[in-house]
Protein backbone atom coordinates (compact mmCIF):
# COMPACT_ATOMS: atom_id res chain seq x y z
CA UNK A 1 0.00 0.00 0.00
CA UNK A 2 1.38 3.52 -0.70
CA UNK A 3 0.75 6.81 1.06
CA UNK A 4 -0.71 9.21 -1.42
CA UNK A 5 -0.52 12.21 1.40
CA UNK A 6 1.40 12.06 4.16
CA UNK A 7 0.56 14.61 7.09
CA UNK A 8 3.54 15.79 9.74
CA UNK A 9 2.40 17.55 12.77
CA UNK A 10 0.17 19.77 10.82
CA UNK A 11 -1.19 22.35 13.32
CA UNK A 12 -3.55 25.62 12.16
CA UNK A 13 -4.42 28.91 13.68
CA UNK A 14 -7.25 31.49 12.47
CA UNK A 15 -5.84 34.39 14.62
CA UNK A 16 -4.98 32.80 17.83
CA UNK A 17 -7.34 30.31 17.94
CA UNK A 18 -6.37 27.09 17.56
CA UNK A 19 -8.26 24.61 15.16
CA UNK A 20 -5.86 21.85 14.23
CA UNK A 21 -3.77 20.60 17.13
CA UNK A 22 -0.81 18.49 15.52
CA UNK A 23 -1.95 16.07 12.91
CA UNK A 24 -0.22 13.05 11.68
CA UNK A 25 -1.76 9.89 9.01
CA UNK A 26 -0.84 9.43 6.00
CA UNK A 27 -3.54 8.51 3.54
CA UNK A 28 -3.45 5.80 1.06
CA UNK A 29 -3.80 5.70 -2.96
CA UNK A 30 -7.18 4.28 -4.82
CA UNK A 31 -8.76 4.35 -1.33
CA UNK A 32 -11.49 6.30 0.36
CA UNK A 33 -10.50 7.76 3.19
CA UNK A 34 -13.52 9.44 5.38
CA UNK A 35 -12.76 12.15 8.08
CA UNK A 36 -15.71 12.46 10.66
CA UNK A 37 -16.16 14.02 13.75
CA UNK A 38 -18.28 16.82 15.91
CA UNK A 39 -18.87 20.61 14.04
CA UNK A 40 -16.04 22.68 14.74
CA UNK A 41 -13.40 19.49 14.80
CA UNK A 42 -11.66 20.72 11.98
CA UNK A 43 -12.18 18.03 9.46
CA UNK A 44 -12.93 20.69 7.09
CA UNK A 45 -10.45 22.89 7.39
CA UNK A 46 -7.79 19.56 7.31
CA UNK A 47 -9.23 19.09 3.27
CA UNK A 48 -9.39 22.29 2.59
CA UNK A 49 -5.36 22.58 3.47
CA UNK A 50 -4.78 19.74 1.01
CA UNK A 51 -5.35 22.09 -2.22
CA UNK A 52 -4.19 25.16 -0.53
CA UNK A 53 -8.23 26.43 -0.94
CA UNK A 54 -7.59 27.49 2.72
CA UNK A 55 -5.58 30.45 1.80
CA UNK A 56 -8.25 32.76 0.98
CA UNK A 57 -9.68 32.84 4.48
CA UNK A 58 -7.82 35.66 6.38
CA UNK A 59 -5.16 35.80 9.26
CA UNK A 60 -4.61 31.70 8.77
CA UNK A 61 -1.07 30.40 10.59
CA UNK A 62 -0.09 27.07 9.20
CA UNK A 63 2.45 24.81 10.74
CA UNK A 64 3.79 21.53 9.71
CA UNK A 65 4.21 19.35 6.84
CA UNK A 66 1.61 17.97 3.93
CA UNK A 67 3.11 15.95 1.59
CA UNK A 68 1.55 15.08 -1.85
CA UNK A 69 3.83 12.57 -3.76
CA UNK A 70 6.45 13.17 -1.53
CA UNK A 71 6.03 17.21 -1.74
CA UNK A 72 5.63 19.46 0.78
CA UNK A 73 2.96 21.92 -0.22
CA UNK A 74 3.30 23.71 2.56
CA UNK A 75 6.90 24.61 2.84
CA UNK A 76 7.49 24.62 -0.80
CA UNK A 77 6.54 26.92 -3.73
CA UNK A 78 4.21 24.53 -5.24
CA UNK A 79 2.01 26.25 -8.61
CA UNK A 80 -1.55 26.75 -6.51
CA UNK A 81 -3.18 26.04 -10.44
CA UNK A 82 -0.85 22.90 -10.78
CA UNK A 83 -1.58 21.88 -7.41
CA UNK A 84 -5.65 22.42 -7.83
CA UNK A 85 -5.66 20.38 -11.29
CA UNK A 86 -3.82 17.36 -9.30
CA UNK A 87 -6.33 17.75 -5.92
CA UNK A 88 -9.83 18.47 -6.83
CA UNK A 89 -12.80 19.35 -4.44
CA UNK A 90 -16.90 19.22 -3.90
CA UNK A 91 -18.22 21.57 -1.79
CA UNK A 92 -21.08 20.37 0.46
CA UNK A 93 -23.79 23.04 -1.37
CA UNK A 94 -23.32 22.57 -5.12
CA UNK A 95 -22.76 25.48 -6.27
CA UNK A 96 -22.98 25.24 -10.22
CA UNK A 97 -21.55 27.99 -12.19
CA UNK A 98 -24.10 30.55 -14.07
CA UNK A 99 -23.73 28.57 -17.40
CA UNK A 100 -24.89 25.25 -19.32
CA UNK A 101 -24.13 21.73 -17.95
CA UNK A 102 -21.76 21.72 -20.73
CA UNK A 103 -19.59 25.07 -19.90
CA UNK A 104 -20.08 23.63 -16.53
CA UNK A 105 -17.86 20.64 -16.69
CA UNK A 106 -15.48 22.28 -20.00
CA UNK A 107 -14.59 25.26 -17.46
CA UNK A 108 -11.51 23.16 -15.65
CA UNK A 109 -10.22 21.84 -19.43
CA UNK A 110 -10.59 24.82 -21.62
CA UNK A 111 -8.55 26.84 -18.62
CA UNK A 112 -6.00 24.14 -19.52
CA UNK A 113 -6.19 25.41 -22.96
CA UNK A 114 -7.98 22.77 -24.82
CA UNK A 115 -10.29 24.59 -27.50
CA UNK A 116 -11.22 21.75 -29.58
CA UNK A 117 -15.19 21.04 -29.49
CA UNK A 118 -14.66 17.21 -30.04
CA UNK A 119 -11.96 16.85 -27.25
CA UNK A 120 -14.20 18.89 -24.62
CA UNK A 121 -17.28 16.83 -25.12
CA UNK A 122 -15.28 13.58 -24.76
CA UNK A 123 -13.75 14.84 -21.66
CA UNK A 124 -17.60 15.80 -20.51
CA UNK A 125 -19.13 13.02 -21.73
CA UNK A 126 -16.80 10.86 -19.81
CA UNK A 127 -17.00 13.23 -16.99
CA UNK A 128 -20.73 13.04 -17.00
CA UNK A 129 -20.47 9.23 -17.21
CA UNK A 130 -18.31 8.85 -14.10
CA UNK A 131 -20.44 10.94 -11.95
CA UNK A 132 -22.99 8.22 -13.13
CA UNK A 133 -25.24 11.35 -14.84
CA UNK A 134 -24.38 11.24 -18.47
CA UNK A 135 -28.05 9.31 -19.07
CA UNK A 136 -30.34 12.26 -17.45
CA UNK A 137 -27.68 14.79 -19.18
CA UNK A 138 -27.08 13.51 -22.83
CA UNK A 139 -29.97 15.58 -24.48
CA UNK A 140 -29.81 18.65 -21.54
CA UNK A 141 -26.23 19.61 -21.86
CA UNK A 142 -27.04 23.20 -22.93
CA UNK A 143 -29.56 23.71 -20.36
CA UNK A 144 -28.74 26.15 -17.73
CA UNK A 145 -27.01 23.88 -14.79
CA UNK A 146 -29.15 26.24 -12.47
CA UNK A 147 -31.99 24.64 -13.47
CA UNK A 148 -30.88 21.19 -12.21
CA UNK A 149 -32.37 19.76 -9.35
CA UNK A 150 -30.10 19.66 -6.33
CA UNK A 151 -28.93 15.78 -6.33
CA UNK A 152 -27.83 16.35 -9.89
CA UNK A 153 -26.24 19.63 -9.40
CA UNK A 154 -23.87 17.96 -7.20
CA UNK A 155 -22.89 14.85 -9.39
CA UNK A 156 -22.86 17.93 -12.30
CA UNK A 157 -20.24 19.46 -9.29
CA UNK A 158 -18.46 16.15 -9.31
CA UNK A 159 -18.02 15.67 -12.36
CA UNK A 160 -16.97 19.11 -13.10
CA UNK A 161 -14.27 18.08 -10.49
CA UNK A 162 -13.48 14.97 -12.67
CA UNK A 163 -13.12 16.88 -15.90
CA UNK A 164 -9.64 18.28 -14.24
CA UNK A 165 -8.24 14.82 -14.42
CA UNK A 166 -7.36 15.64 -10.47
CA UNK A 167 -5.48 12.38 -8.88
CA UNK A 168 -6.96 13.70 -5.63
CA UNK A 169 -10.56 13.98 -4.84
CA UNK A 170 -11.45 16.42 -1.72
CA UNK A 171 -15.44 16.03 -0.70
CA UNK A 172 -16.37 18.12 1.99
CA UNK A 173 -20.07 16.76 3.02
CA UNK A 174 -20.80 15.99 -0.31
CA UNK A 175 -24.85 14.82 0.35
CA UNK A 176 -25.18 16.50 3.47
CA UNK A 177 -28.51 18.64 1.46
CA UNK A 178 -29.68 15.09 -0.50
CA UNK A 179 -31.98 13.27 -0.30
CA UNK A 180 -31.40 9.20 0.41
CA UNK A 181 -31.65 8.07 -3.56
CA UNK A 182 -29.64 11.33 -4.74
CA UNK A 183 -27.30 10.43 -1.66
CA UNK A 184 -27.07 6.59 -2.88
CA UNK A 185 -25.97 8.05 -6.32
CA UNK A 186 -23.41 9.50 -5.37
CA UNK A 187 -21.81 6.78 -3.02
CA UNK A 188 -22.08 4.30 -6.21
CA UNK A 189 -20.00 6.83 -7.98
CA UNK A 190 -17.68 6.70 -5.37
CA UNK A 191 -17.25 3.63 -4.69
CA UNK A 192 -16.55 2.88 -8.16
CA UNK A 193 -14.15 5.83 -8.78
CA UNK A 194 -11.76 4.95 -5.93
CA UNK A 195 -9.88 2.50 -8.72
CA UNK A 196 -8.78 5.55 -10.00
CA UNK A 197 -8.52 7.91 -7.86
CA UNK A 198 -7.77 8.51 -3.84
CA UNK A 199 -10.60 9.97 -2.66
CA UNK A 200 -11.04 11.74 1.26
CA UNK A 201 -14.70 12.10 2.00
CA UNK A 202 -15.51 14.39 4.73
CA UNK A 203 -19.17 13.59 6.70
CA UNK A 204 -21.04 14.04 9.81
CA UNK A 205 -23.48 11.09 8.73
CA UNK A 206 -21.01 7.85 10.60
CA UNK A 207 -23.13 5.27 8.60
CA UNK A 208 -22.03 6.96 5.76
CA UNK A 209 -18.05 6.62 6.66
CA UNK A 210 -19.15 2.97 7.34
CA UNK A 211 -20.82 2.40 4.51
CA UNK A 212 -18.46 2.93 1.81
CA UNK A 213 -14.44 3.83 3.26
CA UNK A 214 -11.91 2.10 3.47
CA UNK A 215 -10.00 4.14 6.33
CA UNK A 216 -11.66 6.20 8.77
CA UNK A 217 -10.59 9.46 10.75
CA UNK A 218 -12.43 10.57 13.88
CA UNK A 219 -11.61 14.29 14.79
CA UNK A 220 -12.62 15.92 17.75
CA UNK A 221 -11.72 19.01 18.56
CA UNK A 222 -8.74 19.66 16.41
CA UNK A 223 -7.31 16.70 17.24
CA UNK A 224 -7.00 13.38 15.09
CA UNK A 225 -8.25 10.78 17.43
CA UNK A 226 -8.46 7.74 15.94
CA UNK A 227 -7.12 6.40 12.56
CA UNK A 228 -7.43 3.27 11.11
CA UNK A 229 -9.09 0.88 8.43
CA UNK A 230 -13.02 1.75 8.71
CA UNK A 231 -13.45 -1.82 10.00
CA UNK A 232 -11.47 -1.70 12.69
CA UNK A 233 -12.35 2.27 13.75
CA UNK A 234 -15.98 0.73 13.63
CA UNK A 235 -16.04 -2.45 15.66
CA UNK A 236 -12.90 -2.22 17.97
CA UNK A 237 -12.13 1.54 18.61
CA UNK A 238 -9.80 2.32 20.60
CA UNK A 239 -10.40 5.56 22.14
CA UNK A 240 -13.76 5.69 24.13
CA UNK A 241 -14.85 9.07 22.58
CA UNK A 242 -14.31 7.05 19.03
CA UNK A 243 -17.10 4.77 20.52
CA UNK A 244 -19.22 7.62 22.04
CA UNK A 245 -19.62 9.54 18.44
CA UNK A 246 -19.81 6.30 16.07
CA UNK A 247 -22.63 4.74 18.53
CA UNK A 248 -24.40 8.25 18.57
CA UNK A 249 -23.26 9.24 22.00
CA UNK A 250 -22.79 13.03 20.98
CA UNK A 251 -21.95 14.71 17.60
CA UNK B 1 -57.76 53.78 19.74
CA UNK B 2 -55.52 51.70 18.09
CA UNK B 3 -56.48 51.51 14.28
CA UNK B 4 -56.69 48.14 12.94
CA UNK B 5 -53.28 46.75 11.18
CA UNK B 6 -55.92 45.42 8.41
CA UNK B 7 -57.08 49.36 7.79
CA UNK B 8 -53.32 50.76 8.20
CA UNK B 9 -52.22 47.06 5.57
CA UNK B 10 -55.04 48.98 3.17
CA UNK B 11 -54.00 53.01 4.30
CA UNK B 12 -50.61 51.43 3.14
CA UNK B 13 -51.19 50.09 -0.07
CA UNK B 14 -53.18 52.87 -1.47
CA UNK B 15 -50.31 55.82 -0.75
CA UNK B 16 -47.75 53.55 -2.03
CA UNK B 17 -49.99 53.14 -5.40
CA UNK B 18 -50.15 56.83 -5.37
CA UNK B 19 -46.51 57.39 -4.80
CA UNK B 20 -45.65 55.24 -7.65
CA UNK B 21 -48.55 56.56 -10.17
CA UNK B 22 -46.98 60.13 -9.03
CA UNK B 23 -43.71 59.07 -10.11
CA UNK B 24 -44.39 57.89 -13.50
CA UNK B 25 -46.83 60.47 -13.98
CA UNK B 26 -44.04 62.90 -13.62
CA UNK B 27 -42.46 61.58 -16.52
CA UNK B 28 -45.74 61.00 -18.56
CA UNK B 29 -46.52 64.75 -18.14
CA UNK B 30 -42.88 66.14 -19.32
CA UNK B 31 -42.81 63.26 -22.16
CA UNK B 32 -46.12 64.54 -22.80
CA UNK B 33 -45.49 68.59 -23.09
CA UNK B 34 -42.03 67.78 -25.21
CA UNK B 35 -44.10 65.62 -27.38
CA UNK B 36 -47.13 67.79 -28.25
CA UNK B 37 -44.66 71.21 -28.20
CA UNK B 38 -41.84 69.71 -30.50
CA UNK B 39 -43.75 67.06 -32.76
CA UNK B 40 -45.09 69.39 -35.22
CA UNK B 41 -41.21 70.29 -36.49
CA UNK B 42 -40.00 67.23 -36.73
CA UNK B 43 -39.25 65.71 -39.95
CA UNK B 44 -36.70 63.83 -41.61
CA UNK B 45 -35.15 67.10 -42.71
CA UNK B 46 -35.34 68.51 -39.04
CA UNK B 47 -33.08 65.24 -38.11
CA UNK B 48 -30.54 65.07 -41.84
CA UNK B 49 -29.94 69.05 -42.19
CA UNK B 50 -27.28 71.42 -40.59
CA UNK B 51 -28.59 73.66 -38.65
CA UNK B 52 -29.12 77.74 -40.37
CA UNK B 53 -29.02 80.88 -38.90
CA UNK B 54 -28.05 80.08 -35.02
CA UNK B 55 -30.69 76.93 -35.08
CA UNK B 56 -33.88 79.27 -35.84
CA UNK B 57 -33.94 77.34 -39.21
CA UNK B 58 -32.51 74.37 -40.60
CA UNK B 59 -32.18 71.32 -38.79
CA UNK B 60 -29.95 69.70 -35.97
CA UNK B 61 -27.85 67.19 -38.01
CA UNK B 62 -24.62 68.23 -36.77
CA UNK B 63 -25.70 68.20 -32.66
CA UNK B 64 -26.96 65.01 -33.22
CA UNK B 65 -23.59 64.13 -34.42
CA UNK B 66 -21.88 65.77 -31.43
CA UNK B 67 -24.04 64.24 -29.08
CA UNK B 68 -23.21 61.02 -30.14
CA UNK B 69 -19.27 61.97 -30.59
CA UNK B 70 -19.01 63.21 -27.20
CA UNK B 71 -21.27 60.24 -25.41
CA UNK B 72 -19.46 57.22 -27.14
CA UNK B 73 -16.25 58.65 -26.90
CA UNK B 74 -16.38 59.59 -23.02
CA UNK B 75 -18.46 55.74 -22.35
CA UNK B 76 -15.49 54.03 -24.53
CA UNK B 77 -12.95 55.36 -22.01
CA UNK B 78 -14.49 55.45 -18.79
CA UNK B 79 -16.01 52.00 -18.94
CA UNK B 80 -12.86 50.36 -19.03
CA UNK B 81 -11.16 53.10 -16.19
CA UNK B 82 -14.40 52.67 -14.07
CA UNK B 83 -14.38 48.78 -14.44
CA UNK B 84 -11.09 48.36 -13.68
CA UNK B 85 -11.30 50.62 -10.87
CA UNK B 86 -14.05 48.44 -9.35
CA UNK B 87 -12.70 45.68 -10.01
CA UNK B 88 -9.14 46.82 -8.38
CA UNK B 89 -10.98 47.64 -5.48
CA UNK B 90 -13.00 44.81 -5.17
CA UNK B 91 -10.79 41.82 -5.94
CA UNK B 92 -7.45 43.31 -5.94
CA UNK B 93 -6.97 44.99 -2.30
CA UNK B 94 -7.83 44.51 1.27
CA UNK B 95 -10.22 46.63 2.86
CA UNK B 96 -7.46 49.25 4.42
CA UNK B 97 -6.94 53.52 4.59
CA UNK B 98 -5.66 53.24 0.97
CA UNK B 99 -8.79 51.57 -0.72
CA UNK B 100 -11.15 54.21 1.73
CA UNK B 101 -9.28 57.41 0.42
CA UNK B 102 -9.96 55.96 -3.10
CA UNK B 103 -13.31 55.74 -1.95
CA UNK B 104 -14.03 58.90 -0.18
CA UNK B 105 -12.41 60.42 -3.54
CA UNK B 106 -15.07 58.73 -5.48
CA UNK B 107 -17.79 59.50 -3.52
CA UNK B 108 -16.95 63.08 -3.18
CA UNK B 109 -16.33 63.21 -7.34
CA UNK B 110 -19.72 62.07 -7.92
CA UNK B 111 -21.45 64.98 -5.58
CA UNK B 112 -19.55 67.89 -7.61
CA UNK B 113 -21.81 70.40 -9.30
CA UNK B 114 -20.54 69.58 -13.17
CA UNK B 115 -20.02 73.50 -13.76
CA UNK B 116 -17.17 72.51 -12.16
CA UNK B 117 -16.57 70.05 -13.70
CA UNK B 118 -16.74 72.70 -16.67
CA UNK B 119 -14.29 75.06 -15.33
CA UNK B 120 -12.10 72.90 -14.33
CA UNK B 121 -12.18 71.07 -18.22
CA UNK B 122 -11.93 74.83 -19.16
CA UNK B 123 -8.55 75.89 -16.88
CA UNK B 124 -7.17 72.21 -17.61
CA UNK B 125 -7.85 71.06 -20.80
CA UNK B 126 -8.59 73.68 -22.48
CA UNK B 127 -6.10 76.30 -21.30
CA UNK B 128 -3.23 74.60 -20.03
CA UNK B 129 -3.02 71.77 -22.07
CA UNK B 130 -4.02 74.46 -25.07
CA UNK B 131 -6.44 71.93 -26.49
CA UNK B 132 -9.31 74.98 -27.28
CA UNK B 133 -12.82 74.43 -27.62
CA UNK B 134 -12.69 70.93 -28.53
CA UNK B 135 -14.56 67.93 -28.45
CA UNK B 136 -11.68 65.82 -27.09
CA UNK B 137 -11.79 68.73 -24.33
CA UNK B 138 -15.22 67.70 -23.78
CA UNK B 139 -15.02 63.94 -23.82
CA UNK B 140 -12.23 63.99 -21.47
CA UNK B 141 -14.46 66.32 -18.95
CA UNK B 142 -17.24 64.33 -19.54
CA UNK B 143 -14.85 61.40 -18.91
CA UNK B 144 -14.12 62.55 -15.28
CA UNK B 145 -17.73 63.26 -14.48
CA UNK B 146 -19.34 60.23 -15.10
CA UNK B 147 -16.21 58.01 -13.86
CA UNK B 148 -17.47 57.95 -10.15
CA UNK B 149 -21.27 56.95 -11.45
CA UNK B 150 -19.73 53.92 -13.30
CA UNK B 151 -17.22 53.09 -10.40
CA UNK B 152 -19.85 52.94 -7.61
CA UNK B 153 -22.30 50.98 -9.26
CA UNK B 154 -20.16 47.98 -10.99
CA UNK B 155 -18.66 48.19 -7.60
CA UNK B 156 -21.50 47.44 -6.12
CA UNK B 157 -22.84 45.13 -8.99
CA UNK B 158 -19.24 43.00 -9.05
CA UNK B 159 -19.28 42.95 -4.59
CA UNK B 160 -23.16 41.21 -5.90
CA UNK B 161 -21.53 37.77 -7.15
CA UNK B 162 -21.71 35.35 -4.70
CA UNK B 163 -17.82 34.44 -2.95
CA UNK B 164 -19.06 31.06 -3.53
CA UNK B 165 -18.68 31.40 -7.29
CA UNK B 166 -14.82 32.91 -6.95
CA UNK B 167 -13.80 29.55 -4.49
CA UNK B 168 -15.84 27.47 -7.03
CA UNK B 169 -13.81 28.96 -9.63
CA UNK B 170 -10.44 29.00 -7.77
CA UNK B 171 -10.98 25.08 -7.09
CA UNK B 172 -11.74 24.02 -10.65
CA UNK B 173 -7.79 26.05 -11.19
CA UNK B 174 -9.22 28.84 -12.48
CA UNK B 175 -6.56 31.74 -11.43
CA UNK B 176 -7.24 35.49 -9.93
CA UNK B 177 -8.08 37.11 -13.11
CA UNK B 178 -9.82 34.19 -14.70
CA UNK B 179 -12.10 33.91 -12.39
CA UNK B 180 -12.83 38.01 -12.96
CA UNK B 181 -13.34 37.51 -17.10
CA UNK B 182 -15.52 34.43 -16.24
CA UNK B 183 -17.26 34.15 -13.29
CA UNK B 184 -17.48 37.85 -11.97
CA UNK B 185 -17.53 39.86 -14.95
CA UNK B 186 -20.48 37.75 -16.44
CA UNK B 187 -22.20 38.26 -12.86
CA UNK B 188 -21.74 41.68 -12.58
CA UNK B 189 -22.59 42.68 -16.44
CA UNK B 190 -26.26 43.77 -15.30
CA UNK B 191 -25.18 46.02 -12.64
CA UNK B 192 -21.86 47.05 -14.75
CA UNK B 193 -24.82 48.40 -17.77
CA UNK B 194 -27.21 49.92 -15.40
CA UNK B 195 -24.32 52.21 -14.69
CA UNK B 196 -23.44 52.56 -17.80
CA UNK B 197 -26.86 53.44 -19.15
CA UNK B 198 -27.06 56.60 -16.01
CA UNK B 199 -23.41 57.68 -17.53
CA UNK B 200 -25.08 57.70 -21.02
CA UNK B 201 -28.31 59.72 -19.63
CA UNK B 202 -26.04 61.99 -17.55
CA UNK B 203 -23.73 62.68 -20.63
CA UNK B 204 -26.74 63.04 -22.81
CA UNK B 205 -28.14 65.42 -20.57
CA UNK B 206 -25.05 67.75 -19.70
CA UNK B 207 -24.67 71.08 -20.60
CA UNK B 208 -22.87 73.37 -18.14
CA UNK B 209 -19.69 71.36 -18.02
CA UNK B 210 -19.76 71.08 -22.37
CA UNK B 211 -20.41 74.51 -23.09
CA UNK B 212 -16.87 75.54 -21.39
CA UNK B 213 -14.70 72.37 -22.72
CA UNK B 214 -16.25 71.96 -26.20
CA UNK B 215 -17.79 75.35 -26.96
CA UNK B 216 -21.06 75.78 -28.64
CA UNK B 217 -20.12 75.84 -32.27
CA UNK B 218 -22.71 74.70 -34.62
CA UNK B 219 -20.30 73.69 -37.40
CA UNK B 220 -20.05 69.44 -38.01
CA UNK B 221 -17.24 68.66 -35.61
CA UNK B 222 -14.65 66.48 -38.36
CA UNK B 223 -12.15 65.86 -35.69
CA UNK B 224 -11.15 65.99 -31.73
CA UNK B 225 -9.68 69.19 -32.02
CA UNK B 226 -13.09 70.73 -33.30
CA UNK B 227 -15.49 72.22 -30.86
CA UNK B 228 -19.19 71.24 -31.53
CA UNK B 229 -22.71 71.55 -29.99
CA UNK B 230 -24.49 68.91 -28.48
CA UNK B 231 -28.23 68.37 -28.66
CA UNK B 232 -28.85 69.41 -24.51
CA UNK B 233 -26.25 72.54 -25.34
CA UNK B 234 -28.55 73.35 -28.68
CA UNK B 235 -31.81 73.48 -27.00
CA UNK B 236 -30.31 75.39 -24.25
CA UNK B 237 -29.14 77.88 -26.47
CA UNK B 238 -32.59 77.92 -28.55
CA UNK B 239 -34.53 78.72 -25.35
CA UNK B 240 -32.13 80.63 -23.36
CA UNK B 241 -31.91 83.47 -26.14
CA UNK B 242 -34.95 83.03 -27.50
CA UNK B 243 -33.93 81.80 -30.81
CA UNK B 244 -36.29 79.21 -31.95
CA UNK B 245 -38.63 77.60 -29.04
CA UNK B 246 -40.20 75.06 -31.41
CA UNK B 247 -37.05 74.34 -32.88
CA UNK B 248 -35.82 73.47 -28.96
CA UNK B 249 -38.73 71.34 -28.50
CA UNK B 250 -38.16 69.57 -31.63
CA UNK B 251 -34.56 69.01 -30.62
CA UNK B 252 -36.03 68.18 -26.88
CA UNK B 253 -38.10 65.57 -28.21
CA UNK B 254 -34.96 63.90 -30.46
CA UNK B 255 -33.34 64.13 -26.94
CA UNK B 256 -35.81 61.86 -25.21
CA UNK B 257 -36.41 59.79 -27.90
CA UNK B 258 -32.93 58.98 -27.94
CA UNK B 259 -31.88 58.10 -24.78
CA UNK B 260 -35.50 55.76 -24.52
CA UNK B 261 -34.39 54.05 -27.31
CA UNK B 262 -31.07 53.65 -25.89
CA UNK B 263 -32.39 52.42 -22.81
CA UNK B 264 -34.45 49.48 -24.21
CA UNK B 265 -31.75 48.11 -26.74
CA UNK B 266 -29.12 48.04 -24.09
CA UNK B 267 -31.65 46.36 -21.72
CA UNK B 268 -33.23 44.16 -24.48
CA UNK B 269 -29.28 43.06 -25.44
CA UNK B 270 -28.57 42.81 -21.87
CA UNK B 271 -31.72 40.30 -21.19
CA UNK B 272 -30.76 38.21 -24.55
CA UNK B 273 -27.15 37.78 -22.65
CA UNK B 274 -28.60 37.09 -19.36
CA UNK B 275 -31.21 34.36 -20.41
CA UNK B 276 -28.30 32.64 -22.52
CA UNK B 277 -26.96 31.39 -18.66
CA UNK B 278 -30.20 31.03 -16.46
Amino acid sequence: MKAKITVKDLEVFFDKNQVLRGINLSINKNMITGIMGPAGSGKSTFISILNKMLEFEDNVTIKGNVYIDGVDIINSDVDQVELRRKVGTVFAVPIPLPRSVFENIAYGPRLKGIKDRDELFTIVKESLEKAFLWDEMKDRLNTSALKLSGGQQQRLCLARTLALKPEIILLDEPCSGLDPISTAKIEDALSDLKKEYTIILVSNNTKQIARITDYSAFFYMGNLIEYGPTEKVFTYPANKKTEDYISGKFG
Amino acid sequence: MRIKPRIVDVFVRISLNLQAFFTVGILAVIVAIIFIKGSPYINLEFIISSPQDMGRHGGIFSTIVGTILLVLLSIFLATPLGVGTAIFLTEYTKESVFTKVIRFGVESLAGIPSILFGLFGFIFFVTKLKMGWSLLAGVLTTTIMILPTIIRTSEEAIKAVPRSLRIVSYSLSATKWETVKKVVLPSAAPGILTGVMLSVGRAVGETAAIIFTMGSSLRMPLSLMDSGRTMAVHFYILAREGISMENAYATALILVLSILSINILAYYIMNRVISKFS
